[in-house]
Parts: C-alpha cells; structure tokens; sequence
C-alpha cells in the first residue's frame, strides 16, 4: 500500500493492546471463538437497535390483546416478536397513562433492555444521569426537554442484572388512523427510556 | 454543584449516536457477551464486576471500565491471569513497532 512513510512502523494504542491481550489469550486457550465474537459485534451494530423497541410499542398501541400479555408477562411477549434477551433477564413493560410517566436508570452501573433498545447511548451510561434520576428525575427530564405538568407523578424504575424495563409511552394524539407500521416511526428511543414522549405524527410527517 | 447533563463533553440528549465510538470498545463488549454464553460467568457476576469498577473511585470513559472488568473477571475466573494478560500486551506492543505501517500486525 503506497504511503508517504512508508518506513514508518505501526501505531497501537496501549488500549488497544490489552483488547488484543484478552482475545488472543482467550482464544489461545479455547474460551473464545473469534468468529462467534465478530458476529456479535455485527449483530449489534446492525441489527439490534430501538426499532425493535419501536415495533414493541406499536403493537401495544393497536393490539389489546398483545398489550395485556406484555403487561403481565412482557419477556414472552417481546419474545414472541423475535427479540431475545441473550443475557436471560427478565423484562418488565411499564405504561405511561394520564397521571403516571415512567423514567429508567441504573444507579449500579447501566444495565439496559438491549435486545429492544440496542446498547445504551452515552448519557444513560454517565454518572450525572444515574446518581441524579433518582433524586431529581422532574430536572433531568426538563434537561431533556420535558416538562410534565404538576400532577403527573414520575416513577423512576431502578434496572438491575435480573430485571429491565421498557416504557410503553402515550400514544400520542393524531395518531388514531395509523397502522402500526406507521406507528413505529413515532417511538423514539428517549421515549422508551422516559426521558421523552412518542412523536406526534405532525412531527414526522 | 449538581452537575448538568448538558455539561458534559461530547454528549448530546437527542441525537443518535454510533454505537461504539472505537472498534476496540466493540471487541470489549463482543468477549464479555460471548464469554457470558459460553457459560464462563453468569450475567450477575459481570454487572458485580462492572458495578465494582464504576464505582471504584476512579472516572473513566465506560468501556474503559467496562475492559478494566472484563481484565479482572477473567482473572478471578483463572481464564488468564494479570500477569500473563500485561506480558500479551507488550508482545503486541513490540509487534506493532516492527510492523510497518499498513502491514497487518502479528505476533
């Protein structure tokens, strides 16, 4: 490969050193297969992400039947529609109504509904939001942008390695006539966190 | 002072974002997702590692905590051990300083 210096040697960050470390060590002995690690890089990279979350939401917007059985059993549910938890925690859905909006944390480190929501974005994963969700969660959420009126309660939702929790936000008004294919385009990610509503479908059309 | 999530670096509320930053971060995440369903530790056992080290007093970027973890987990597992895990990074060191640039890096 032509290069201006083409004497040069190699660049390798001590970090990506130890990465380097553990997979050849780890493969060397037999406790890891490189392919199987590449495919999971992939997967997550390309397939796994908040439209599965999104479909989830829809469903429970226009399926009454499907949105009982998230409420009293939302891993079976969600696996229903393709997507399993490769970590084998169970998932809780939980319903933002007229009087309740729902917000997710985890104060421990950040455990998070991967295989609805994909990996969590870096603020999910910083301190300020983890130690302050649970103290303040009505100023996080107007840092998002989100003010909800007084006599909306905010219950914060604690992950741990066991349980996760998906917000089933409000569908939103306007949106009666929408088939759910539709109606997935209107859940953001924030929205199944809590630090956001559905979209209105004014805002995506 | 509380600190603001809008204070801090790099970070935006609403946006996507890539999801890894670096590929090194992606191979970190892919070893302890595989290890964990090859049955090395249970999912407990790693959020306990990564909880510890988070809250360890040290701040760092997460998936240099989520790697520092992942280095002591597979220790306290006896799948390797420190000191073999910091001769293996020197060798790619080394490798990395014959290699020339645009070469493929072996040890």
């Amino acid at each position: 490969m032509p290069h201006d210096h083409s004497d040069d040697h190699s660049h390798m960050s001590d970090i990506d050193a130890r990465v380097r470390a553990l997979e050849s060590l780890l493969s060397e002995k037999g406790y890891i297969d490189s392919a199987a690690v590449d495919e999971i890089v992939q997967t997550y990279e390309t397939q796994i992400g908040p439209q599965n979350g999104a479909h989830v939401v829809a469903k429970a917007w226009t399926d009454p039947v499907f949105r009982d059985w998230l409420a009293a059993d939302a891993t079976a549910a969600i696996h229903s529609l393709g997507y399993t938890s490769r970590q084998g925690e169970h998932m809780e859905a939980v319903f933002n109504d007229a009087d309740t909006h729902h917000l997710v944390v985890c104060t421990l480190c950040s455990c998070y509904p991967w295989s609805v929501l994909g990996l969590p974005p870096v603020w999910y994963k910083s301190p300020p939001f983890r130690s302050r969700a649970v103290i303040d969660p009505r100023g996080v959420l107007a840092e998002f942008g989100l003010t909800l009126p007084d006599h909306v309660a905010v219950q914060v939702h604690d992950s741990t390695a066991e349980i996760r929790y998906l917000v089933i936000p409000q569908r939103p008004l306007g949106s009666e006539g929408m088939d759910e294919a539709s109606l997935r385009r209107l859940v953001t990610r924030n929205a199944m966190i809590g630090t956001g509503l559905a979209l209105s479908p004014e805002a995506t059309s | 002072m509380t600190m603001r999530l809008t204070d801090l670096p790099g970070i935006t509320l609403q946006d996507d974002e890539p999801v890894f930053a670096e590929p090194w971060e992606a191979q970190a995440f892919a070893l302890i997702v595989h290890l964990h369903e090859r049955g090395a530790f249970t999912w407990a056992e790693w959020a306990d590692a990564l909880s510890s080290e988070i809250h360890g007093g040290q701040t760092l970027a997460y998936y240099q905590h989520w790697l520092k973890a992942l280095e002591t987990l597979v220790a306290a597992k006896g799948l390797t051990s420190a000191s073999a895990l910091t001769a293996r990074k020197q060798d790619w060191l080394d490798a990395a300083a014959r290699t020339p640039h645009g070469q493929p890096i072996t040890l």
